[in-house]
């Protein structure tokens, strides 16, 4: 410890070197930083917030595309554990001008009564909550997509039909925002639905989405529910909404291999710039070195304070790049959602802790030959040495 | 008068490792960057490879997708004698109605299954596709539940292959093809009798799209501008070819993704170049000022400098690329947005990307060598020589 100030004095020796050393490795670690807290919030952390825990999603094996049969319903309340099942349906359709991709948000047609019993995080006034269950063309939207339209309660949202055969004329009936997530969604009235595809084949369910007992019954309402219609022209695919949420990722591609690479390049590029920069100020102080060894330091304590020097700038490079990420998550949480994993996207004391780590680790394993060699040189060529 | 290049070769050669190093980290970065553009060029030659020029797709307006179109027979029947329409050797219209759906089908990389594309389609749905061509097996016979399946299908699902039994909608199919064309896009799908699929999935009235192909070029303008304007019908017409340009957008993610993360290694690299480049204008103080009594120009010594670091960056260029070589060719799937289905392509490195690479690793030299290269220059030549 007592060579603490020694190695702060050599960091700050070549204040250039150091300082664009820190920013690289800053800027380095905080992409790792991001995509690190991505990777743990995608794969890893796998605790979806409180009131989401309970709730359940069953859409066509298949695929989401597919449509299920409004009568499921009644089948699917009947098996223990499942305190409400709710229907949904995904309108799609086209908001204005389909090619601007803010005007592309969620638009599901749902059971009305049922909708704040199965999604509990929802907070709006008890009067819009009414007024919504009564209107059959009334519609609720989340609270950052109204500001981002400027859609206020009383206002009259158009959408024009590609999927389903009719045009959406709906009217706003409440502002809702979550405890959870801002989700983004429109949710409209089942009802209309119902009226508009009455007697039609297609009058059917997109998703049921249901809210279990607690969450120990999750599991087994899964199992059960998919055993249920196993054998159906129509099978079923039941998993936690936190699991469906993630099930569209895949779609992308191999998001887990594509994080991995991204991180494996980038530790890679980390060690390499520390490498330099610990090898190339070793090097200017060989003769330093035989002074010091001259004077009586030991070997291990040569080879501390170098890897101590390299470790302490490669640390503050990494608590930099931390912070730097913590920035760039807030950012992200402000973009567009793709997952709701990116609504809530920080970088938690996990993978802080794994990050400072890993850049005290980077900076002693880049120092470690450079050091090794500067404490086993031979005093007399250390001082006779001339670069 | 200029410093010879051959002094910048021999200095960066003299500090192998720390050469090494930096190159490396440019590699790195510029290795990153190239991946993402390989796989968007891949899905790229991929979409604007497919699809005939004639050939004009037909969907419900208003829908982007031929999955989320619901195309009925009685409009089918309407436009198949429009003018422009071509016509085969037995004077029947070129027209071809179709449903396309997506069945669920596992394979080694996704054993929970992936989505794949089944194109219900009549004979004439075959005839005005002839890029497709069997390469083993026979076409599917209508009345019949069989089907013929593309050669990107058959490659990535092991249960697709011929002679193999694909259970989908009612029942077993029996695979008794596959088929490959050149439009790789046609190959990420399977083909089955028109009729027995509408059955299966209870689509006999309302079908999915039509394909019908015009005469000439100029017919098939009047035909789309014709259809689009019949409000009757109720059409959005747009050629083959931009139906699939559509699709590129696939890889839009994976573009975005890559170029963020490669910029922001670019700024480190960036720094770490420069670090480089200062350390080698301080060890060299001596030698600038030699170079200045020599008589070489500021400038000179200046561009030397600037010069030194971009060779550096053309040699962590050449690393990426070379680094990223082995992905060409390789295939691999990602999901489509506009079929919801999986679309097989190959990644491709091509000439136009490897440019691109060197060009980002030549920015990455050039800001890093820029500032050490103007403390180079700026030496006073008698304290540069005074150093040791």
């Amino acid at each position: 410890m007592k060579f603490l100030s020694l190695i702060v004095k050599n960091c700050l020796r070549n204040r250039r070197r150091s300082f664009l050393t820190i920013a690289s490795l800053a800027i380095s670690l905080c992409l790792l930083g991001v995509m690190a807290a991505l990777y743990y919030a995608l794969f890893i952390s796998n605790v979806p917030p409180k009131a989401q825990a309970r709730r359940i999603v069953t859409r066509h094996k298949v695929s989401i595309v597919f449509q299920m049969p409004l009568y499921y319903r009644e089948k699917i309340r009947q098996v223990p554990g499942v305190e409400e099942v709710m229907v949904w349906q995904w309108y799609g359709g086209v908001y204005k001008d389909s090619r601007d991709q803010r005007n592309f948000f969620a638009r599901l047609g749902v059971e009305a009564d049922k909708l704040f019993k199965v999604y509990q995080d929802y907070v709006l006034p008890e009067d819009q909550k009414q007024a919504f269950i009564n209107d059959p063309a009334g519609c609720v939207v989340n609270k950052v997509l109204a500001d981002r339209h400027g859609f206020k309660v009383g206002d009259k949202i158009l959408i024009k039909g590609d999927i389903f055969p009719f045009d959406l004329d709906v009217t706003v009936r409440g502002i809702y925002t979550s405890t959870d997530f801002d989700d983004e969604t429109l949710w409209f009235n089942f009802k209309y639905f119902e009226n508009a595809l009455r007697n039609s084949s297609r009058l059917a369910a997109g998703t049921f989405t249901m809210l279990a007992k607690s969450e120990a019954d999750v599991p087994h309402i899964c199992r059960e529910v998919d055993a249920m219609f196993a054998n159906s022209p129509t099978p079923t695919k039941t998993e936690s909404e936190y699991t469906f949420g993630l099930s569209f990722l895949s779609f992308l591609g191999n998001i887990k291999v594509i994080l991995m690479v991204i991180c494996g390049a980038v530790t890679f590029t980390v060690l390499l710039i520390a490498a330099n920069t610990m090898a190339m100020s070793v090097r200017e102080r060989v003769k330093e070195v035989g002074v010091l060894k001259t004077l009586g330091f030991e070997k291990r304590t040569i080879l501390w304070l170098i890897l101590g020097e390299s470790a302490v700038i490669s640390m503050v490079g990494g608590l930099l790049g931390v912070l730097i990420a913590q920035g760039l998550c807030i950012l992200i949480r402000q973009g567009p959602m793709i997952v709701q994993q990116t609504k809530t996207l920080s970088i938690g004391p996990p993978v802080f802790a794994a990050l400072v780590g890993l850049s005290a680790l980077i900076g002693v394993a880049a120092a470690v030959v450079p050091a090794w060699n500067a404490s086993r040189s031979n005093i007399i060529d250390a001082l006779r040495f001339t670069d | 008068m200029a410093i010879p290049l051959s002094y910048n070769v021999r200095n960066l050669a003299v500090r192998k490792t720390t050469t090494v190093m930096t190159a490396l980290g440019i590699a790195l970065t510029v290795a990153v960057l190239l991946a993402a553009f390989s796989l968007v060029e891949g899905l790229r030659t991929t979409f604007e490879g497919s699809g005939h020029p004639l050939n004009v797709l037909l969907t419900r307006k208003g829908s982007d997708s031929e999955l989320s179109s619901n195309f009925p027979r009685s409009v089918f029947n309407d436009l198949k004698f429009k003018q422009g329409i071509a016509k085969n050797a037995n004077g029947e219209p070129l027209a071809s109605l179709e449903m396309v759906t997506v069945i669920m089908l596992s394979s080694e990389e996704f054993p929970e299954g992936a989505n794949v594309n089944v194109r219900g389609v009549t004979p004439t749905g075959i005839e005005i596709r002839e890029d497709c061509r069997l390469t083993s097996g026979r076409w599917f016979t209508p009345g019949r539940r069989e089907v013929t399946v593309g050669s990107s299908v058959a490659k990535r699902y092991p249960t697709a292959h011929l002679g193999g039994k694909l259970k989908f909608g009612r029942g077993e199919w029996d695979v008794v093809g596959v088929y490959d064309s050149v439009q790789a896009a046609r190959n990420s799908e399977m083909m089955v009798d028109l009729n027995q699929a509408a059955g299966d999935f209870e689509r006999s009235e309302v079908l999915s799209s039509a394909l019908i192909r015009a005469t000439d070029e100029v017919a098939r303008q009047a035909l789309i501008n014709d259809l689009e304007f019949d409000t009757r019908l109720n059409v959005k017409a747009r050629t083959e070819k931009e139906y699939y340009a559509l699709q590129t957008s696939s890889g839009d993610l994976v573009k975005y993704l890559g170029t963020f993360v490669a910029v922001i290694m670019a700024v480190g690299s960036c720094f770490a170049a420069m670090n480089t480049m200062y350390a080698a204008v301080a060890r060299r103080s001596k030698e600038i000022g030699t170079l200045r009594v020599l008589g070489f120009s500021k400038v000179s010594i200046m561009l030397s400098f600037l010069i030194e670091s971009l060779l550096l960056s053309i040699l962590g260029g050449l690393l990426g690329i070379l680094l990223v070589m082995p992905l060409n060719g390789i295939t691999t799937g990602i999901g489509n947005f506009v079929t919801f289905s999986e679309v097989a392509f190959k990644l491709r490195v091509s000439p136009e990307i490897m440019m691109r690479g060197m060009i980002f690793a030549l920015f990455m030299g050039a800001f890093g060598g820029l500032l050490p290269a103007f403390s180079a220059a700026r030496k006073q030549i008698l304290t540069a020589l005074r150093q040791i």
